[in-house]
Parts: C-alpha cells; structure tokens; sequence
C-alpha cells in the first residue's frame, strides 16, 4: 500500500499506462504453516476507481520469492502482449503473442512448454482481461484467483498476458531450527479447530449449511435472504464429484475440491473449487438451485478469468431488472433473463468476458452499468463504492454490515469480516479477544465498531506477512493471531515486535489506504450501504433474522465510533495527529 | 521392526509442506528446489504423486558408486551417502529409476536419510499421504483395502451382511 500510495499520481485513468502493478510476497512467504503462499496484487482498481489490492493463493509466492524477488512494481504499458519470465534473479520480457486469446489454464501450459519447465508457477489473464472487463481477475493454477477489484483488467491494459515464476534460489530465515519447531505447533493449533477440520472435508462451502439455515444468504439478488429448497447446493453433494482436497503452498487445510463433472453442459471437464462465494454467486444469487449449475459456472469464469462474485452480482441484478421491467429484451438482445436458467448465466459469463451483447454492458462493472442502464436501476444494485457485495444478507448482522460499509475496496468481507460475531460467544471471552466490551448478540450493535476495527487491523497485517486469513481470527476462535505473529516474525526475520506494535502497524496500512481513497475524492458519503438494507426487512429466515434491517441512526453512530477508534475524523480523514503519531506525514515522500 | 516411508497418493492434496520442510530440516532454507522429496502434479487432472526415494533393498546407487560411499543405517533401514567420501560423479542420479537421488545446484547429491528416523515430512504431512510405519503394517492395510472390496462384492452375492 505504501508503495501504491507513492507510485500512483491522485486522479490518474486506471486504464492508462500511469497506473501502476505492485505483486508483492510477504516477510512470512516459505514458513512451512499459515498457508505461506500468499501473493497480493494492487494497482488503482478500474472498478471504484479507489484502492484496488487482491490477494492471491496457490504457489506464485514462494516460487517469487525463491526466484530472487519479493515485489515486482510494474509500469507503462507494453506495445504487444508480453509476459514476464522471471527466473533466478532475472526477469525477462517475453512475447506473448502466442498466448493472447487462450485461456487461463492453456496458458499457463503454454508458458511450462515453453520453458520446458513442468515446475513453472505463472499467473496470468485470460479472455476476460485481455478485453478489459473490468473486474477481470489473476489466475493460478487451477482454481487461486486475485479475484476482485479488476486486477487482471489491469493486466490487459499493460498487454500483459501473465507473469511466470521459477527459482531454486534460498529464502532464508534467521532461526531455521526453531522456526520448523513452531511451525508444528502453529499447524496442531490451526487443525484443533473444528472449522479448519470440516474446511479440509468441505472447503468454505461449509459455511453455508449454517448461513443458509439461519437465513443470511441473499437469493434472487436481494428479495430473500434464503434460498429454500436449496439442499441441493449442500456441501455434502458435492461427495458426488469431488475426488479429493487441494491445499495451496504449505497448507495443512486444503480447503479446495478437485472434481471432475461427467456429464450436462461443457461436460466433461476437471476443475478445481468452487468456493462458498462461487455457490452464491452462481447458485442463491441467480435462484440455481443445482450443484452441476455451481460446478460449470465456477469452471467458466476461471477460464475467462473472471471475479465470480461480481460476475454472479451483476447478472443477478441483471435478472431483477429483468423481472421489474426496468430492462427489456431489446436490450439483453432477446436474451430472457429469468430466475435459475442456467443457459442464460452461462451465456452471459461468456457475452461478459468476450465483450458482446448484453455483457457488454455488464462487462463495466455497477458504476457504469448503472450509466448506461439508468438511475432507476441503482436501489436495486448491491453494491458499494461500485463493487459488488457477496451473497451474505448482513441486514441482521450490524458488525458484517458495517465492515462492507468501510471497507476500503468496496463492498468486500475480507477486509474486516468479524465472523465469530455469529458464535454467540460469551461476552467475557468477547472482552479478552477484542479488548472492550460488546454485546455478544450478532443483532446488536453495542461495542461492534471495534470489532470491525480490530479485525481490520489484523487482516492488514496478515495479508502484508503473505499468511492466509482463514489460520487466523477468521472463521475460528483459537486461532493464530498478534502474539503468533510476533513470534515467526522473530524466527523469520530476528526483529522483535509487541501486539501493539504489530496494531499500529496494521493501523498505518489501514489509514494509508483511506488516504489513498480520500485522496481521490471517496468520504464518509461512500461508507454506506445499498437503500435496501435500511428500508427493506427480511422476509423470512429462523425467528432470530427474520424481519430484521439496518437502523440508520444507529449505522451512523457506530461508523462515528469507528472512524474514533482509526483515529479519523467525523468525514472519514485520519487527524493530524494520527497520521503524525503512525510517521507518515512526510507521505508520499516520492512520487515515482 | 523396520518402519518404512509409505506414500499413499490418494489422500496427498499437493501443498508441498513436504518439500519445504525437508528443505528447512536439511538445509535450514526454504527452497523446494533443494528438498528430497517432490510431488510430481499433473494439475489438469487433479493428480498429485509424492516421489522420494523408496531405499531400495537391491539400491542401484549403491552397486554404481564407483567409491563404495552408499550404505544402509541398519537402525532407519535408510540408504545414506557418505558425502565426506562422495566425488560427485552422478552415477546414483543418472542410474536410480524413481528420480530416489537428485542434485542441487550446489552440485550436492540430494537423497532421503530419513530424518534418522523421524522424517519431518510425515510429521508436517495432514493428510496422511506420507506414513512412517512398520512394514509389515503397509501389506495389511492394503489387504484390509482389497478385501474391504471384496467384502462389498460378497455383501451383493450372497446378500449377508458381514
């Protein structure tokens, strides 16, 4: 971020050349626990025109890092279709010409024959990138994906087609001995936990049982928060195709399916996933209640190299538009577009990343669609600062809420998702874990902004040390967090950190990239929610959810406390003496 | 009882906590490039193959090495490589039919000692693709394997329930 924040003159056209490429490892990338291989990719993201930063599994990482670089910053734009090679210390130019319109996987098959190097880790763009959709993502391996805020869109825009990695050189560490010691003992912490033992059965798509179950899944886009009938995307059915787990580098956990889809649509293939995102957005979203529909879809949009949940939110609002008559088949270009036809969804995943017909339109992402298609279109787009918010209904959930609300990337989880919110756990535990009391009801909204604080700080600072989020305070109580953190830091590097240290570390990313935004133009104004969530309840859902939204007074006074806690004024800025007080009021010190 | 290193191939998921951890274990970095096992992935279909030296009973590295410096640890049952006497002529790399010897691009001969019988490989492993156990206990849980099926194919004959 800091890099990003130096490199990047304010007000520049994400498309243009000025926009920069970061590809970064982090200082924990090659420990063997906490899913070490990481990646995270940032540039000015074209879909809010705000930070865009990604993070990415798999093996691209380490194989980085083993290659002799930790962080690749790349600019301009290439005449032709390139892809870097970077090898031992090295990295070249190379034509891609041969590579421009395959897709995600024969891409990277082509880039290992090229070389003649089975071991090459690559990540590349497919169709969807080299169109300049916009919320085109990166791709590794069979499934990984830097899935949002448009990165692969950004590759496209540079033409270039894929950055390949292959080293043998050494990632060192200072205490080796000690550090393999408490690598076992973070890997036993991590798989005592019972979310980490059903994921490797499951993957995340064993969140949904009890999600769907409470009702806090948005279906049909945003009419019901529940998909009923929908125990056939179960993710037990998924034991019909999979044919075992796939862990990412160093992953005790495999969260992944590998399976294979004998029979139906494209059938048949071997694929990899899908993720609990991909059953919502391909699955309750759009009201496909079959697993097959899930399966083909997810496949697609990792060949096209598509972000599967702003593909899925936007032909799910697509489709309500459809059904209020706000669009018409003159402009689907004939194409019906009803509840669960999974011919549609796939014809649209494919109109989306090739640039035709109706997902010409889509292919902008919300802000522009929302142009195109007119204003009346908006109330029904879930999304925030023009990024498509997941399947989840956070309507009953304050903390959930609030953190799509802030988060810096747009409608996202994954900057600050306070999941155990959901445990209902007791409220003195609660206090030990986040440091003040809260309410312990995930309905309420006592003490939740600092739960939202707290976790955005340490997803900050998990995705900087290139560690995977879900071994830490996530999904799971007990698991690795500041104190574990200080301690491989050590190991790994000899430096010595306190939890506190390592929070305003975290504080300083977090407020780095709210400059960056401030910077172009974003506020309080932008730390909202979509209409609905304040006027429209839940329609059904256990007792507990059901008829449940967003109270905006009391959205408003917790976003005060938050922007209290960040030490950021009542707009949304970071005060003088917060910024004074994290050393970065010298920044940027150079713009590059 | 002798153990062995058994690899059971089904249930690896191809994360290469295996490769890293022998690498730190041996040679106190992370570099996979270095380690002494490798998982052999075909990812297109899913297929992922944990390789490392099987410490053969009849070793060809050790009839090849021209200087005798291949022997076997009768406590781990491993086929170790005497690098004080090495001379780097390859032979074991060139002659062993599993890839079992590798070499790094410190021109150092790479090869599985075991870990002197506590292979770190199968410590890290979660999965349970990589096993340490005794040898007789690999031929009965393959029996138990097999006869599971067969027992499934009696069960439909002869309609019992076993």
């Amino acid at each position: 971020m800091y890099l990003l924040y130096n490199h990047l003159s304010p007000g520049i056209d994400p498309l243009s050349p000025d926009n920069v490429l970061l590809i970064g490892a982090g200082l924990l990338t090659g420990i063997p626990a906490l899913g070490s291989g990481r990646c995270d990719i940032a540039a000015k993201s074209p879909i809010t025109g705000g930070i865009g930063d990604s993070n990415i599994g798999g093996f691209f990482a380490p194989e980085m890092r083993m290659a002799g670089f930790d962080h690749l910053v790349i600019k301009g734009k290439a005449e032709k279709p390139i892809y870097l090679w970077i090898h031992d210390g090295e990295i070249e130019i190379v034509d891609a010409s041969h590579l421009w319109g395959k897709d995600t996987f024969e891409t990277q098959a082509l880039i290992r024959s090229d070389h003649g190097d089975e071991e090459i880790i690559s990540l590349t763009i497919g169709k969807a990138g080299e169109n300049l959709v916009r919320f085109a993502n990166v791709r590794t391996g069979m499934k990984n994906a830097a899935g949002r805020t448009g990165m692969g869109c950004i590759m496209g825009s540079k033409n270039l087609k894929a950055v390949a990695a292959r080293g043998t050189m050494d990632i060192k560490f200072v205490h080796p001995e000690q550090l393999l010691d408490y690598c076992k003992e973070m890997i036993d912490m991590v798989m005592k936990n019972r979310y980490s033992r059903a994921a490797s059965r499951w993957g995340t798509l064993v969140i949904y049982s009890s999600t769907n179950t409470t009702g806090l899944i948005r279906t049909r886009n945003f009419q019901l928060n529940q998909l009923e009938q929908g125990w056939e995307i179960e993710p037990e059915e998924m034991d019909k195709y999979t044919i075992g787990m796939s862990g990412c580098f160093g992953c005790p956990v495999s969260c992944r399916h590998r399976y294979t889809l004998k029979e139906g649509a494209f059938a048949p293939f071997f694929a990899e996933g899908p993720e609990y995102t991909s059953l919502g957005a391909f699955g309750t979203m759009v009201d496909c209640k079959k697993m097959e529909t899930v399966l083909v879809a997810n496949h697609l949009v990792n060949k096209y190299g598509l972000d599967t949940l702003e593909t899925g939110g936007l032909i799910a609002w697509a489709m309500e538009l459809y059904e209020k008559g706000i669009i018409t088949e003159k402009i689907t270009n004939g194409l019906k577009l009803e509840w669960g036809n999974e011919e549609v969804l796939f014809e649209l995943i494919r109109q989306i990343a090739c640039r035709e017909g109706f997902g010409n339109i889509l292919a902008d992402g919300f802000k522009i669609a929302i142009e195109k298609i007119g204003q009346e279109s908006k109330y029904y787009a879930i999304q925030v600062k023009g990024m498509s918010n997941l399947h989840s209904d956070e309507r009953p959930t304050p903390s959930l809420a609030l953190g799509i609300a802030t988060s810096t990337r747009g409608a996202d989880h994954l900057r600050s998702r306070p999941a155990i919110d959901l445990y209902g756990l007791p409220e003195d535990f609660l206090e030990e874990i986040y440091g003040a009391p809260m309410s312990s009801d995930y309905r309420s909204y006592e003490g939740k902004s600092r739960m939202v604080w707290w976790q955005e700080l340490l997803y900050a600072v998990t995705d900087s040390l290139g560690t995977c989020k879900f071994q830490t305070v996530f999904l799971a109580v007990h698991a690795p967090k500041w104190e574990e953190f200080s301690k491989l830091i050590y190991l790994v590097s000899g430096m010595q950190y306190t939890t506190s240290q390592l929070m305003e570390i975290g504080e300083r990313i977090y407020t780095i990239e709210r400059i960056f935004n401030n910077r172009e133009g974003f506020s309080r104004k932008d730390d909202t929610l979509p209409e609905r969530y304040f006027k429209e309840a839940t329609p059904i859902g256990l007792p507990r959810v059901k008829g449940r939204k967003i109270n905006r007074e009391k959205f408003e006074k917790m976003l005060d406390d938050y922007y209290t806690l960040h030490g950021w004024d009542n707009n949304g800025t970071p005060t003088k003496e917060t910024i004074q007080k994290l050393g970065i009021e010298k920044e940027p010190s150079h713009i590059i | 009882m002798q153990k062995i290193l058994f690899v059971d191939s089904e249930k690896c998921t191809g994360c290469r906590l295996c490769e890293n951890v022998c690498s730190i274990y041996h040679e106190k970095v992370s570099n996979t490039s270095r380690a002494r096992i490798h998982i052999v992935k075909w990812e297109n279909v899913g297929l992922f193959v944990p390789m490392i030296c099987q410490q053969c009973d009849n070793p060809i590295c050790e009839t090849v090495c021209p200087i005798h410096a291949v022997s076997r640890d009768e406590k781990t049952g491993a086929l170790l490589i005497d690098n004080d006497l090495c001379i780097g002529c390859k032979l074991c790399v060139m002659f062993c039919p599993l890839g079992g010897v590798g070499i790094d691009k410190n021109r150092k001969i790479l090869k599985c000692d075991l870990c002197d019988g506590e292979p770190f490989c199968v410590k890290f492993c979660v999965p349970g693709a990589l096993q340490f156990i005794d040898s007789n206990a690999v031929n009965l849980r393959k029996k138990r394997i097999a006869a599971g099926k067969l027992s499934e194919l009696m069960k439909k004959l002869f309609d019992v329930d076993l």
